[in-house]
């Protein structure tokens, strides 16, 4: 995308532009309360008593597999669906009736949704049109929003000229020039390709700081999820899984759903051994540093980057007998596949850094391959 | 990939496609000839050429008065029939419920329905109500007539638009009709002009019901044009298709070009 960076601002604009940023910026966010929310299309339970915080200012993603309910509850926050029951509220006032157009949120869509009669700039404008602002402060706005998202060369350029950046960038724009206190994304960087993603996902972290609205964002990506989030929520079959941070959700997932769906893992399942010091899974007796989950059926999850191979174990390191069942090349980093037990496959990952690590094993050797017991989680089996 | 049948193999093609295309244009081509014919009587060739026919249609009474009826009675019915049959086209794209699909079918009636039904019906009950030879009965029985190509048209023209940017404009602070009018009906708006035009040229060539339900000073043009052909049979009649052909294909090739202007000034 280098070709949309303006050229290099002459060191008098930077103080001008940051100070227009700033006035872009004065946000007020609102925090988000869904309180025991519940929606049914037909038959299909789309939410089932769903409640969830979220803090002024925060950056949320709902995560999840397709029909797992994220959209469903980010349609309702937005208010284009009704909850059957329960009550969704903005900061303090309930508004699980307003229609949402007095909702005074942006919200960018999947497919950008620009709309095609218009220039950028007329895009941009449209909310501050639709609000009756002044012309002259519409084209401050609109010109201060877009030097924000680094399009004011292309304000009179027709949005179907614009590569895929290039209009998503025009969406979050029209999306946050009213300053809204709220801020929905639905799946929004789902169309590009995974290096313009990448970048976006930055610049949309970028952009959410400067502004600071309350934002809400859905995505299936959990990477997507884990780069831009303060808090991650989890959602599995019309249900919140798991509600944290994205360092809380990777390092202690607390369902099978989760562990699985986020991250490169394998999953184990065993027993509590009767003095609950470990687990007893098919071939191999796992220790954790955290004490199990009350529950005698467990689930052992292996994080494939933190799996160690037999010259790099310790003393306390966990040792699982396997068979290597195959080694892959990916460019930055190896895949090694070992089969444990009565064939349970096993996802190991190196990191592919000049001088570190053991000796790659080679396939079909017999080895041990251990796992520290403060990397281990267990879970409890559904 | 397919190997493209060469030009000899094709060239029966392209003699069938010219042959049908000839075959629905001629007969509109014909009476324009004839409308400049000195003939008293409709020949084909015409013997020589005049413009008495056009001047026999503006100097007599019946004749321009009738079209001056059928332009209001088009443009009355344009005005009623587009936004009912738009408002019915957008429900029906945009309503989920069954009930949508049978009013669609309801809607389309008037278009399978042989006119002469419509019109011994209609007939009948604007007997009962004193509407013959009413100008508002005349609009409305022609409104019933055009809003199924209303909806039609309006119905193609949502169907290839993106209804989730009702959705972002809603979003963005516009109440629904808000919404529809500065996002959705900028975009249709091409489907809307071609569904009045459909509308107008409905209600300015309808003959059957205005044969049973036009009289005294609401006589349709082409009551009029009936009635001579069965009476007396001159080139007026020709004169009058001839200009009624070519404000229809004026009216087309109008919307062709703005169509046309609309598509690169969108890619500019």
């Amino acid at each position: 995308m280098n070709q949309d960076l303006p050229l290099r601002k002459q060191s008098g604009d930077v103080r001008r532009l940051a100070a227009e940023e700033a006035a872009v910026a004065h946000t007020q966010p609102l925090s988000i309360e869904i309180a025991g929310v519940s929606k049914s299309y037909e038959t299909f339970r789309a939410l089932d008593s769903v409640s969830l915080h979220l803090a002024a200012g925060e950056f949320v993603t709902l995560l999840g597999p397709s029909g797992s309910g994220k959209t469903t509850l980010l349609n309702i926050i937005a208010g284009f669906a009704r909850p059957d029951q329960g009550r969704v509220l903005f900061g303090q006032e309930d508004v699980t009736l307003r229609p949402v157009n007095k909702r005074e949120l942006g919200m960018v869509f999947q497919n950008y949704a620009l709309f095609p009669h218009m220039t950028v700039g007329e895009n941009v404008a449209f909310p501050l049109k639709v609000r009756r602002v002044g012309k002259q402060a519409i084209a401050e706005r609109v010109a201060a929003v877009l030097r924000l998202v680094r399009l004011d060369h292309l304000a009179e350029r027709s949005v179907t000229a614009l590569s895929g950046g290039q209009r998503q960038r025009v969406a979050l724009a029209r999306a946050v020039v009213f300053s809204p206190r709220i801020v929905l994304m639905d799946e929004p960087l789902s169309a590009l390709d995974k290096n313009l993603r990448e970048e976006m996902q930055v610049e949309i972290r970028q952009l959410h700081k400067k502004i600071g609205a309350t934002t809400v964002y859905v995505t299936h990506d959990q990477r997507e999820a884990l780069t831009m989030s303060d808090r991650i929520a989890v959602m599995n079959k019309g249900r919140i899984d798991q509600y944290g941070s994205p360092e809380e959700i990777y390092n202690a997932p607390t369902t099978t759903f989760s562990a699985q769906f986020i991250g490169e893992t394998t999953l184990l399942p065993g027993a509590a051994s009767d003095d609950r010091s470990h687990v007893v899974c098919d071939g191999c007796r796992i220790r954790s540093a955290k004490p199990l989950p009350d529950a005698r059926d467990l689930v052992v999850a292996l994080r494939a980057e933190r799996m160690l191979l037999p010259e790099e174990c310790g003393e306390t390191t966990n040792r699982i007998p396997s068979r290597i069942a195959d080694v892959i090349y990916q460019g930055d980093s190896m895949l090694v596949l070992a089969d444990v037990g009565s064939g349970q496959r096993l996802s190991i990952r190196r990191s592919l850094r000049v001088g570190l690590g053991a000796p790659l094993p080679a396939t079909g050797e017999q080895l041990m391959l251990g796992i520290d017991p403060a990397d281990v989680i267990v879970v409890r089996a559904n | 990939m397919h190997q493209p049948v060469p030009l000899r193999g094709r060239i029966w093609l392209y003699a069938l496609a010219f042959l049908i295309l000839l075959f629905l244009v001629l007969p509109v081509f014909v009476v324009i000839p004839m409308a400049f014919s000195s003939s008293r009587y409709l020949d084909f060739p015409p013997p020589g050429w005049s413009l008495r026919w056009f001047e026999r249609f503006f100097t007599k009474v019946d004749w321009y008065e009738s079209m001056l009826v059928s332009l209001k009675l088009a443009v009355a019915t344009v005005v009623i029939s587009t936004p009912i049959g738009t408002a019915a086209a957008y429900a029906i794209h945009t309503g989920s419920h069954a009930f949508f699909k049978w009013m669609r079918n309801l809607l389309l009636l008037p278009l399978i329905v042989p006119h002469i039904i419509l019109a011994i019906g209609i007939f009948y009950i604007y007997v009962r109500i004193g509407w013959l030879g009413d100008f508002t009965g005349l609009v409305l029985a022609h409104a019933m007539l055009a809003v199924p190509f209303v909806v039609t048209t309006v119905l193609s023209g949502l169907r290839s638009f993106d209804m989730n940017q009702e959705m972002v404009a809603r979003s963005l602070g516009c109440g629904r009709f808000d919404a529809f009018l500065r996002v959705t009906l900028p975009q249709i708006k091409g489907s809307v002009l071609s569904g009045m035009l459909f509308a107008f040229v409905t209600s300015l060539d309808e003959v059957v019901l205005g044969l049973f339900i036009a009289a005294g000073h609401n006589t349709t043009v082409t009551k009029v044009m009936f009635g001579s052909l069965r009476d007396e049979i001159d080139p007026t009649i020709a004169a009058v298709s001839s200009m009624l052909v070519i404000g229809s294909l004026t009216i087309a090739f109008a919307l062709m070009i703005l169509g046309r202007d609309r598509k690169t000034a969108r890619q500019g």
